[in-house]
This record gives C-alpha cells, structure tokens and sequence, in this order.
C-alpha cells in the first residue's frame, strides 16, 4: 500500500508519520508538497500535524485552500482512506471534509502529554484492529483541539457512529462530548487530535497508535484481494 | 481603490476562552462593571479594480476563507478611497 504524507510550511509531524508507516507499518510512503496537483498513485493520504502557514487566520484555513488539498478532496470522493492528525485534522474541517471546528483549549493551554481515549467505533478502516471500548495510550499535542459542532451536526455524529475516539478518564481541551476524533459519513475520512503516528513503538512509551494504521492496510489489502 | 473593514467575531453559541480571560483580568483591576467580552479579528481589505460588486466580493472571500461560518459571524464596511 502507498501512502501519501502531505508537507505545507509549517508542518512539523511530516517525519513521525513517515517514520511510522516506513519503519513500523514496513509500507511505501512519500512526502507530497503542498504544490502538488496529482494524488492518484497513492492509496491512502495523511494529513500531519504541525502549524501550517504558522496558524495565521485560523488553524488549517490556509492550507484547506491550497492545491494540493482538491486533489485530497477527489481522493475522499473515490473512497480512499485520508487520514488528518492534530492540525491535520483541523484542515481537513476547514476543508469541508469533516463537520465542525476545533476551538482553542478551554483553558487556554497547549496541551502536551499522553492520554487516554476510547474507541468508540472499532468499525471504521481505520479501526477495525482495534477492540469495541478499547483504551488506547496516545500523546496529544496542540493548543486549539476544543471540537466544536452544532446540536443538528453532533446528533447526525451520533446517529451514524461517527464519533470515534474520545477522551476517557480527562477531557484536555473542553472538547463537545470528550470528542478526540470523528469520521466522516462514508467512513474513509477521519480526523482526530490525538497522534497514534507518535505511539508506534513502545521504545517512545507506546505502540497503541500502530493499530490504526495496521487496521487501514488490512482493509485495503482485503479490498484489493479479489482484484 | 477601496478600502473594506471586516470584522470577524465568535457566534455567539461558541464559548470564548480569551475573552473570559481579559474580563477577569479587568475585573480584578477593579472594572466590575464589565459583564462580558469577546475577542474577534478586524480585517482591513483594499481592493482594485473589479468588475464585481463589491459587497458579493466581501461576502464570498469571507464565506470562502476569512470567517469560518461553522463558529464565526462576519460584517463588512465598505470605504471608497481616491
């Protein structure tokens, strides 16, 4: 399987999710600069964390508008799995590709350490190694991570399943429901603040996150058997 | 040329952090009075020549990139200038 890792200026988790799916997961993988306007060697895209375009405006606006961001749009449509983590995942909202919006902390604080999340949904392509109610170790790392939603937008999450990790035990950042990640309806686009690309060997104090991606590679790899 | 002020502001459903913050810190410099602020972004915009209305130019920028209408509320004024 290939995957894509989107660079923007300021992206700065571009080498952790590489180093995740190269060295851990053991797939292809390429940096793609945000110039870029052809995605369709790839089977997979992630969006990492970071500070692209130093948060100016408004976490991930700038880059929601860039080139490379169509291509990610065309990809979502033809049911490929796009991955977006921390300001990842704050693009892709900005995009139109998730519902919501990720507020500042509710106290104010960047948040640096490990917590613990639920799955919610092990349902997903994104989750399917994942147990039904597992707690997962997984490092966050951002200021702006308050997931924020409409009551009509969160019942719609909620009657489609769509809520998948959320905060168990403390809510970091005063997050709607302790959500720490949804997907979208057709389930091939997901969003979260956490990083599992940091948790991919107990060496860095957990290996909970290689799941996730584990659990896209199988999915795909079963799609594309009968092929 | 003209010139436009954009005013970008939480909705007001959206809790604000900062805002809650800088009215506690007035009041503690003794500002009892202030019951509430809110902090927003001002935008000033000059614009060329165009063949567009002004006013759907604005709007589209604003629901395109400059507010995030999920969470903010935005209003325009439009200055002519020389």
């Amino acid at each position: 399987m290939k995957f894509a890792v989107l660079v923007f200026p300021g992206s700065n988790c571009d080498i952790d999710m590489y180093h995740a799916i190269k060295d851990e997961l053991g797939e292809e993988v390429e940096y793609v600069w945000h110039t870029a306007t052809d995605l369709s060697k790839f089977d997979g895209i992630l969006v990492p964390g970071g500070f692209s375009y130093g948060d100016y405006l408004r976490c991930g606006a700038m880059a929601s508008q860039s080139n490379v961001m169509a291509e990610v749009k065309k990809a979502a449509a033809e049911g490929k799995p796009v991955l977006g983590v921390c300001n990842g995942f704050q693009i892709l909202t900005e995009a139109g590709l998730l519902p919501g919006a990720l507020l500042r902390n509710k106290n104010l604080k960047f948040m640096c350490r490990t917590v613990q999340l639920k799955v919610e949904n092990n349902s997903t392509l994104f989750t399917n190694q994942y147990e039904q109610g597992q707690i997962i170790n997984i490092p966050i790392a951002h200021g702006e991570g308050n997931y924020f939603c409409d009551e009509e937008t969160l019942a719609k999450l909620k009657e489609n399943n769509q809520i998948v990790f959320t905060y168990s035990v403390e809510n970091p950042n005063g997050s709607l429901e302790d959500i720490a990640g949804i997907i979208n309806e057709r389930g091939n686009v997901l969003g979260m603040m956490p990083h599992p690309e940091r948790a991919a060997n107990d060496l860095l104090g957990s290996s909970d996150g290689l799941a996730l991606f584990k659990s896209i590679v199988k999915q795909w790899r079963e799609s594309h058997v009968s092929n | 040329m003209t010139k436009v002020k954009i005013y970008v502001t939480l909705r007001e459903s959206v809790l604000d952090p900062q805002g809650s913050a800088v009215q506690g810190s007035l009041a503690k410099m003794g500002y009892n009075e202030v019951s509430d602020v809110r902090i927003g972004k001002y935008l000033e915009v000059t614009i060329g020549e165009t063949t567009r209305s002004i006013d759907d130019l604005v709007k589209e920028m604003c629901e395109k990139l400059l507010a995030n209408t999920v969470i903010e509320d935005y209003r325009f004024e439009v200055e002519e200038e020389n």
